[in-house]
């Protein structure tokens, strides 16, 4: 009300919108430009044993990798992991794919991490993604998030939520990849 | 306003020169435009009138929160905006948030061992005893830093940081920070990295050092108030094979603040986490003491409003309807002691117990009790002294959880868990149970919780869940059961049913039903979700931290997506 009075203050008003305006339409245009891919981006995580790693370091030799955003609270997580944990023989032997499982758990819990993936008999590599930045990078807005990423690096599939059977959709992906 | 548009002007400056950049330094054919990727999140929720659970209704009688993050990256530069709105927010929200803005802008570049963030960014110094700066945006808390983030790689194993900034606290068409500035450095070191022939030692050493402070000026009149607190904290990480031992101490030079009644005391924190694991079986034991912790850029403000520091719960952060929504813990900054162990073991396969498939077995027992403290009387009347002995319990226990766990799968299409919960929850200290007619309860809830799920194959990639929930208690509302029902065809649906009736209330006429339905469609990285029904005001908790909901009865819609 008080803006509509005040011409400087309704220019600065409008000039505001205005270069938010502009700001997303810079944006959508380089989104339009730009090579459909997407990338794993580079973030600090730790390992188990507490050693920082940069995800954008991480690869496997030209095979395939698979993703996944999980926490030790989160339930569908587990599941998805355990699932995925029965076949994984079977997958890693057709395929060479790598399993990376990215724990978003924090202080409260991410010493529960080590003994569940022990527990479990896991042979995943596990990392600790204690400040988010991965998940951020990644675009995950809630676990269970899982990608799967080609020989070069891109990111050609994703599933957020895990039912029971979704293994077999992302094994079929897998084995397009590596046809 | 003025100093707001140069901001959002500079941003802009950044990206078209950034673009520019980008143009001259291509120097294959194809130009390196760099790559956008971003998420949405939505969530439309319609309320209706429902009195016999006093349904919360806004004037708006609809809320939307949405929340855009679009993200540039090219090469070592990064830069990003998060779009918000709260139209009104969403209920059980921060009532505060309002409008629609950006609620966080950043860009960051990284070169070799250098990093460098300006704008809004989040950060952890080891636990988050002494800074923690996150988004738990289910929960409407979000305290991020903005200003400067520096991170060095001094060499492989010797990690520096150091942030400088104001801290989140409100929304209104674009972010709010609090006035007063926190800063911080941390050092962390990898003593195998840096110490000539360690590298191939089992025993793996982490130390870490932090020390933070804020400033904010005295606003009172009566008292003398420091205006620059400082806090610091050191860490220890030592592992060798399956073991691993995690410790940090915290803490803080006196800090009057609204949370702690003004006074003039230091405050302290201990974390210590023991754990042992090898394949199929774990135990791991944690111990922590918190007094006068609570650290925040202002210090009039309480609850989850821009806290410096994260002191964790050290229970366990339970999923089931009646064993998570009902009695949860959230720490007590001002002062606590706790203690939990827990024992993780895989029944083998083909053996007895386990069957064919084997068994998984959890139990786990956690306490938490008034720190131990006694008043000392001060010379000067105005102050509040006491003494605290870190790690001794005192004589008030505030909650106590005890549960088992025992999972089997009987065989290839059926599969179940079974869990039992015990609870003591100190109402008078936690503040989470309440009447229907939102009065508090007095004293404490002692509860029994029993939870059977299982999981049925019906087809190939075809899914019934079905979970039945019992709770028992004498006091707050009485017993309750709960059933769900969850059918779900792999990769795309869910459908899911749930009552929950409060059969024991002692209240015949809030005896009540809780009905409640959901669909999920989900297709890579897009998933959207319709939920309809009631829900009873209760305790949502995500890692540790808690807000109330309120009670209410209407139609939600969600959206999230990432690209």
């Amino acid at each position: 009300m008080l803006v509509s009075k005040m011409p400087i203050l309704y220019l600065i008003h409008t000039m505001k919108k205005l270069s938010l305006l502009l700001l997303l339409s810079s944006i959508c245009i380089f989104a339009f430009s730009q090579d459909r891919s997407k990338k794993v981006p580079s973030a600090k995580v730790k390992d188990l044993q507490g050693k920082m790693v940069d995800t954008g370091d991480i690869s496997n030799n030209g095979k395939p990798m698979i993703i996944s955003f999980w926490a030790t609270w989160c339930g569908p997580c587990k599941k998805e992991l355990n699932a995925i944990s029965d076949v994984f023989d079977d997958w890693s032997e057709e395929t060479g794919v790598k399993l990376l499982a990215f724990s978003i758990d924090d202080a409260r819990s991410s010493a529960r991490v080590m003994p569940y993936v022990n527990a479990q008999a896991w042979d995943f590599d596990v990392y600790l993604d204690y400040n988010q930045d991965f998940k951020r990078a990644m675009n995950v807005n809630n676990v269970p998030h899982t990608f799967l990423v080609d020989g070069k690096g891109n990111v050609v599939w994703q599933h957020n939520n895990y039912s029971p059977g979704d293994e077999e959709e992302l094994h079929e992906e897998l084995l397009k990849l590596t046809k | 306003m003025i100093r707001k548009l140069a901001v959002r002007w500079g941003f802009l400056t950044g990206l078209i020169f950034i673009s520019g950049y980008s143009y001259s330094q291509s120097d294959n054919n194809q130009p390196d435009y760099g790559q956008i990727q971003g998420n949405v999140q939505m969530l439309f929720q319609h309320y209706q009138e429902d009195t016999i659970i006093a349904g919360i209704v806004p004037p708006e009688e609809t809320t939307l929160n949405a929340f855009t993050n679009l993200i540039y990256t090219r090469g070592n530069f990064s830069a990003g905006v998060r779009y918000e709105s709260y139209m009104p927010a969403q209920a059980g929200y921060p009532d505060r948030f309002k409008g629609s803005g950006l609620g966080y802008r950043y860009a960051s570049y990284s070169k070799d061992e250098l990093s460098l963030t300006v704008g809004n960014f989040y950060e952890q110094f080891g636990s988050g005893l002494v800074l923690r700066s996150y988004e738990e945006r289910n929960l409407g808390l979000d305290n991020a830093m903005d200003g400067v983030k520096v991170a060095y790689t001094l060499t492989e194993g010797v990690y520096l940081k150091g942030v400088y900034g104001k801290m989140r606290y409100n929304f209104n068409d674009g972010l709010i920070n609090t006035e007063g500035y926190t800063r911080g450095i941390d050092a962390e070191i990898h003593l195998n990295s840096i110490i000539p022939g360690w590298d191939t030692l089992k025993t793996r050493v982490i130390f870490g050092g932090s020390f933070v402070s804020k400033y904010q000026r005295d606003d009172r009149s009566d008292l003398v108030l420091p205006e620059n607190v400082g806090a610091y904290a050191g860490r220890v990480n030592i592992s060798r094979g399956g073991f691993v031992m995690n410790s940090e101490y915290a803490y803080k030079i006196n800090d009057p603040s609204a949370d702690n009644g003004f006074n003039y005391h230091n405050g302290q924190a201990v974390l210590m986490n023991l754990v042992y694991a090898q394949r199929g079986f774990s135990v791991s034991l944690d111990a922590k003491s918190i007094n006068n912790m609570s650290f925040r850029p202002d210090r009039n403000l309480q609850i989850t409003d821009a806290q410096i520091n994260y002191l964790p719960a050290m229970t366990t952060q339970h999923t089931y309807l009646l064993a998570g929504t009902f009695y949860p813990y959230a720490t007590q900054p001002n002062g606590e002691v706790a203690y939990q162990a827990e024992v993780g073991y895989k029944v083998k396969k083909n053996s007895l117990l386990g069957g064919k498939y084997g068994m998984d077995l959890l139990v786990s027992a956690a306490q938490a009790y008034a720190p131990d403290t006694s008043l000392i009387t001060a010379e000067d009347p105005g102050l509040k002294v006491y003494d605290n002995k870190l790690l001794s319990l005192g004589d008030q226990a505030y909650f106590g959880d005890i549960h088992v766990q025992l999972k089997k799968k009987f065989n290839k299409k059926l599969s179940g868990v079974f869990t039992y919960y015990n609870f003591v929850y100190n109402n008078d200290v936690i503040l989470g149970a309440r009447q229907l007619d939102g009065t508090e309860v007095e004293g404490t809830v002692y509860a029994d919780v029993f939870v059977a799920e299982m999981n049925i194959k019906t087809k190939s990639k075809h899914n019934l869940r079905l979970i039945g929930q019992y709770l028992r208690t004498e006091q707050h509302q009485g017993d309750f059961v709960a059933l769900v029902a969850e059918y779900s065809i792999s990769p795309h649906w869910v459908f899911a049913l749930l009552d929950m009736y409060n059969f024991g209330n002692a209240i015949k006429e809030d005896r009540v039903h809780y009905p409640f339905g959901s669909v999920t469609y989900i297709k890579g990285g897009n998933r959207i979700s319709a939920e309809y029904g009631r829900r009873r005001a209760g305790i949502f908790c995500v890692g540790g931290v808690c807000r109330a909901v309120p009670a209410s009865n209407g139609l939600t819609l969600t959206i999230t997506s990432s690209f």
